[in-house]
């Protein structure tokens, strides 16, 4: 499932060193839950999102684990430190080993 | 179908079937999953938050929110589902706040847990019963 998959980050742009932001991320995936069946009655495979990383200029934030019982288009809402200028970068892992990545930079002032 | 006294036995005995089989089967693999997790610890309650709604009206997309003031690592457990995991939430260096929000499915009314491992090494727990309307599941 490769087709159809966006990233969507929201980061404020600019921020004061030390400062405490919020981070609203949601990428576009259908997440089949490997528990629904087609109109065959045949079960249709799995395939989800199963790791969501966060890291600041090298640094982790979160490093969340994703089951099937994540809604489709997996949004997560979290709070980070901004120690310095810098960039956030955002990775997806696919079931399929598709990887989807984002990054957003950050100024101090 | 016509309701006879026999497709009432078979439909009676039949759903008795389906409803016996899969609790079984639930409660033990949740508990091995917080067993999992916990690597056998007593689980307290105390610093772990879990704000879920009461009533859900489409179980597809639930909001939930796991906050900690000292959590490492928060595991979110659907008692009803059919794999009980939902997620685990590990914060790292520049987590500002060990909280979180997403939005889960649920198969039907059940019981939310949250379990957060602490810097100390324990383990709290706090858990929310969220009543489902429509189930999401699929079929």
């Amino acid at each position: 499932m490769a087709s159809g998959v966006k990233p969507r980050v929201k980061v404020p742009k600019k921020a004061a060193a030390g400062d405490t932001i919020t981070i609203k991320t949601l990428i576009s995936h259908k997440m089949e839950s490997g528990q629904r069946k087609d109109d065959d009655g045949n079960i249709i495979p799995r395939s989800i999102i199963n790791r969501f990383t966060c890291d600041f200029n090298g640094e982790n934030v979160v490093d969340i684990t994703l089951e099937p019982a994540i809604s489709t288009n997996p949004y997560f809402e979290f709070q980070a430190l901004v120690p310095e200028a810098g960039e956030f970068k955002f990775t997806w892992y696919d079931d399929d080993g598709s990887v989807y990545e984002e990054s957003k930079m950050i100024a101090i002032g | 179908m016509e309701l006879t006294r026999r497709n009432a036995i078979v439909l009676g005995a039949s759903a008795l079937f389906v409803a016996g089989l899969p609790k079984q089967g639930r409660a033990a693999t949740s508990d091995e999953v917080i067993a999992a997790f916990t690597g056998g610890a007593e689980v307290g309650t105390g610093d772990i938050e879990l704000t879920a709604p009461e009533i859900a009206e489409n179980g597809n997309t639930v909001p939930i929110e796991v906050s900690s003031t000292a959590a490492t690592e928060i595991l979110v457990l659907a008692m009803g589902n059919p794999t009980p995991n939902v997620a685990t939430f590990k914060f790292g260096k520049l987590a500002a706040s060990r909280s979180a929000s997403t939005r889960i499915r649920l198969a039907g009314t059940q019981d939310v847990v949250a379990i957060a491992k602490l810097e100390d090494g324990s383990f709290v727990q706090a858990s929310s019963t969220v009543k489902v309307t429509i189930g999401g599941c699929g079929g």
